[in-house]
């Protein structure tokens, strides 16, 4: 219950931020745009608005999750307006869940809205209802809270700067983990081999959450597939918190 | 009510600072016991480690070493914090919430049904002077309107013990005086206050007990008017009228340098003895008497005299 207020007085503080506003607009501009630019195309229109539709939401979403998330904790023990809150009968845990869970809550009304204004042109364009676009946009959503869980985690320790650096630089990687491993397996020695195997296990692998592409050109993807995705990416979530939570239950807030 | 309510044991902190993380003793094994529906004021000057006593007590940051018992209970855990309120020094609050919105939002934290919470924040809002504000966010509030509505969140779950960290600190005279009242309003309650401070006069008027904190180390702690006692009393006396002759032969009874101010002398005299042959004199000389105030000390002489002591 009093994680619920955190997080819900976290959301408000987002909502009341003109950045959020300004992002918002960008994607779904973004989603707009590619309209236009699917009519310079030759066949595959709706193909590049669906493309485009869900870069925007995956880029707009990280944009939130790291800039929002990142100043998360940092910002309430730098301006020490956690001093009153974290005195009140909440545990530690409680005040880094509810952090988390009023992001997440933020991420989701914002996806829900560009994901919308996606399936709603597409759908227009194609003159069907495009609900298959809702896989990659659920998937797109985990893959925003586990960003959002690595900007938490860096914000109880780090300042929004570094974190922010190390929560780009892990999104990068992490969207890259396919390739580290093919790289490896192509090149490497048995040493090399072995380390970019631990590294693949332990930095988290964004790309099994990206299905937009098979969908988008009508390849299907198994309704396991998609489900251990989403479990894993849950997971990973559910690690990076307790880790961030195990910090934050030592700090002194001096 | 009864018993103590705040125990603190050993109590010490160490922080690391600089380059090295070299280690920084703050705090150097506290003991101290404050009973239940005291008020105490634990004074100090700045960086004499106040406020980190106040972190300690309220589970802000864990002691390197010794222990923090609040209502018998270790400092921090949930059902203390259920039973205390906090005013931090220079508090800082979410400036995108009205008043009304942060009240509610620090009694959903305390676990105060909707309808409880919506009751006492009108009471709140009202006991702190800032009624006709609850709709104002909290950015467009003064220095002194925060540390009201800084109060009113202290309070908010009807606490037992109450820690306020130099509460009386940015506040004009009526504020500070309106403070005051609710602190001994609160004491009329029973509840225990702890409160940090800087200000000498603050302390006097609503402390039942006082300690006193130099370089982490607590260096007195009594009641108020035991740490004035003074083991030697003195009487100031004002004379005038008096010929230079006269004047210096009396300086000698004075246990401080005569203080001159034109045609008058003010002397400071020890004993009830020396002051009747000091008048005697002045009256002998063909001078005139215009007072003889014996001086108390004041809580400020208490303080610096502890301080001169420390820095020996």
């Amino acid at each position: 219950m009093k994680t619920v207020a955190i997080a819900f007085n976290t959301f408000r503080e987002a909502i009341r931020d003109r950045i959020l506003y300004s992002l918002l607009v960008f994607a779904l501009a973004m989603i707009g745009g590619s309209v236009v630019l699917s009519k310079l195309s030759v066949g595959g229109e709706v193909r590049i608005i669906k493309d485009l539709g869900l870069a925007a939401i995956g880029l707009v979403g990280i944009l939130i999750a790291v800039f929002i998330g990142v100043g998360l904790v940092y910002k309430e023990i730098e301006r020490r307006t956690l001093y009153t809150i974290i005195t009140k009968p909440i545990r530690r845990a409680d005040f880094i869940l509810g952090k988390f869970l009023g992001l997440t809550l933020t991420l989701a009304v914002n996806v829900a809205i560009m994901g919308a204004g996606l399936v709603l042109i597409a759908s227009a364009m194609e003159g069907r209802l495009t609900w298959e676009l809702l896989l990659p946009v659920g998937l797109t959503f985990v893959k925003l809270m586990v960003v959002t869980a690595i900007a938490v985690l860096f914000s109880t320790f780090s300042t929004p700067t570094l974190s922010a650096i190390f929560t780009l630089a892990l999104v990068v990687v992490g969207s890259l983990a396919n390739d580290l491993k093919l790289f490896a397996a192509t090149f490497g020695g048995p040493l090399l081999r072995g380390a970019v195997a631990a590294l693949y296990l332990v930095l988290p692998n964004l790309t099994t959450l990206d299905v937009g592409g098979a969908v988008v050109h009508g390849r299907p993807v198994p309704a396991a597939v998609a489900a251990l995705a989403g479990a894993y990416g849950l997971a990973y979530v559910a690690a990076l918190l307790a880790a961030a939570v195990w910090i934050f239950q030592y700090r002194d807030f001096k | 009510m009864g018993g103590v309510a705040i125990r603190a044991e050993g109590l010490t902190k160490d922080y690391r600072a600089g380059f090295w993380r070299r280690r920084v003793r703050v705090l150097h094994e506290l003991g101290l016991e404050v009973q239940a529906g005291e008020v105490f004021g634990f004074l100090g000057p700045n960086g004499a480690g106040k406020t980190t006593t106040l972190k300690l007590l309220t589970g802000l940051i864990h002691p390197t070493s010794g222990s923090a018992m609040v209502l018998g209970e270790p400092a921090g855990s949930v059902r203390v914090k259920a039973r205390i309120g906090f005013l931090p020094e220079n508090p800082s609050f979410y400036d995108y919430l009205t008043g009304a919105e942060y009240l509610d939002y620090c009694g959903a934290l305390a676990g105060l049904p909707r309808t409880v919470r919506r009751d006492r924040l009108g009471a709140l809002l009202g006991r702190v002077g800032l009624s006709a504000q609850g709709a104002l966010q909290l950015r467009k509030y003064s220095k002194g309107m925060l540390q009201r509505i800084g109060l009113a969140q202290a309070l908010i779950n009807d606490p037992a013990v109450i820690f306020l960290d130099e509460p009386m600190s940015g506040l004009d005279p009526i504020g500070r005086k309106e403070v005051r009242d609710l602190l001994l309003r609160l004491r009329g309650e029973g509840r225990t206050v702890f409160f940090s401070t800087h200000i000498i006069p603050d302390v006097e008027v609503v402390c039942d007990r006082v300690g006193i904190i130099l370089a982490g180390r607590l260096v007195a702690v009594g009641r108020v008017e035991e740490l004035l006692a003074s083991p030697l009393e003195q009487i100031e006396v004002t004379t005038s009228g008096l010929s230079p002759d006269a004047a210096s032969a009396l300086a000698a009874w004075s246990v401080v340098p005569p203080v001159r101010s034109g045609d008058r002398i003010l002397l400071a005299v020890k004993g009830e003895e020396d002051l009747g042959q000091v008048l005697r004199a002045i009256l002998h000389a063909g001078g005139r008497v215009h007072s003889v105030v014996p001086h108390r000390r004041t809580l400020e002489e208490v303080f610096l005299e502890r301080i001169r002591e420390g820095s020996r």
